[in-house]
């Protein structure tokens, strides 16, 4: 067994429940813990327990709402190609910058992706040319023109 | 007014739901709104697709699913629909957007996203959806290497959050 097979190990199939059937639709009552636990016929505190040991074990950042970004602000996936020598100096401090969030390095000539966020198209322009300052060079904006998916999570229990 | 409240109960929502028996009184008397209130306001957003999924979010990585490939496709113009309502309906697909191509640094047009437990995997998964779709067109494979922030998008709990603007969609 791998080491990441074995994280997943750690979790009892209870847990594994817990993560997956309510990334979407959580219940919208005055107890929500008490109408899960009842689904699956455990006490309240017991769900309770395990969303905090999750939570705090970093399984799950938070129980939360995903905003239609189209409906909000600004926002873009920017790319810009890094010297590897600089990388780690320049990841960082792109990662400072108000706006960003998901900052990867990918194999690729643009070697640095990141998501920017914005209140408002002016400011997302304003955060694009802090990060060409960073970078000494062009940084290539993408934002979105469509969305074909639907959000549903990310399934864990299933069989593939 | 109400441009005002939305803001700061999205402000609290991004934080994330208390853990407690009464989460929804627990954040509403910290919004300074009702209860009840609160409730609608969220199933309202999501029945108007505002708030496109409320739950639990999970960190995939820690999940042990660390290899993830953003998968990108130069795809025609007047295929686009067709090939991104296909790809959005793979099982492992977990995000496909259209973005713009900018000539000549950057060719391909639809993006998609690949998790999995190794690179094998992923690249497994790739193949499997190009061959069962007859994909023979020009794509890229970008594994991610490093992951130096994995943030939700904080809109309103920025210190920018006054700022915010909404856009009416269809």
């Amino acid at each position: 067994m791998s080491e990441l097979d074995q994280t997943i190990h750690d979790l009892s199939n209870f847990d594994l429940q817990l993560l997956d059937q309510y990334q979407r639709n959580f219940p919208l009552c005055e107890r929500p813990f008490k109408f899960i636990a009842e689904s699956f016929d455990v006490t309240e505190n017991r769900v309770i327990e395990r969303y905090k040991f999750l939570e705090k074990q970093g399984y799950i950042s938070r129980i939360g709402v995903v905003l239609d970004p189209a409906q909000i602000g600004a926002s873009t996936l920017a790319a810009v190609h890094v010297e590897s020598s600089m990388l780690d100096s320049v990841a960082y401090q792109i990662s400072l910058l108000d706006g960003v969030n998901h900052n990867y390095q990918r194999e690729h000539f643009y070697n640095l992706w990141f998501v920017i966020t914005a209140p408002n198209q002016h400011t997302l322009q304003e955060v694009i040319k802090n990060a060409e300052k960073i970078t000494h060079t062009r940084v290539l904006s993408l934002p979105m023109i469509k969305r074909f998916h639907i959000d549903l999570g990310f399934k864990l229990c299933s069989s593939n | 007014m109400f441009q005002q409240l939305k803001k700061s109960i999205l402000a609290r929502l991004e934080k994330g739901l208390p853990i407690c028996e009464r989460p929804y009184l627990k954040m509403a008397e910290e919004i300074g709104c009702d209860e009840q209130y609160l409730m609608n306001f969220i199933q309202q957003q999501q029945n108007d697709q505002f708030i496109r999924r409320f739950g639990v979010i999970v960190q995939h990585r820690k999940l042990g699913y660390t290899a993830n490939a953003m998968v990108v496709w130069d795809i025609k113009d007047e295929q686009i629909d067709a090939v991104g309502h296909l790809l959005a309906h793979q099982d492992v697909v977990t995000l496909c957007y259209q973005r713009p191509r900018v000539l000549p640094y950057w060719p391909y047009n639809l993006f998609t996203m690949i998790h999995g437990k190794n690179r094998d995997d992923v690249e497994r998964k790739i193949l499997s959806i190009r061959q069962k779709h007859h994909l023979q067109g020009p794509f890229d494979v970008l594994f991610s290497t490093r992951c130096f922030s994995q943030n939700g998008a904080k809109y309103f709990s920025s210190k920018l959050s006054m700022e915010v603007e909404f856009k009416h969609v269809k």
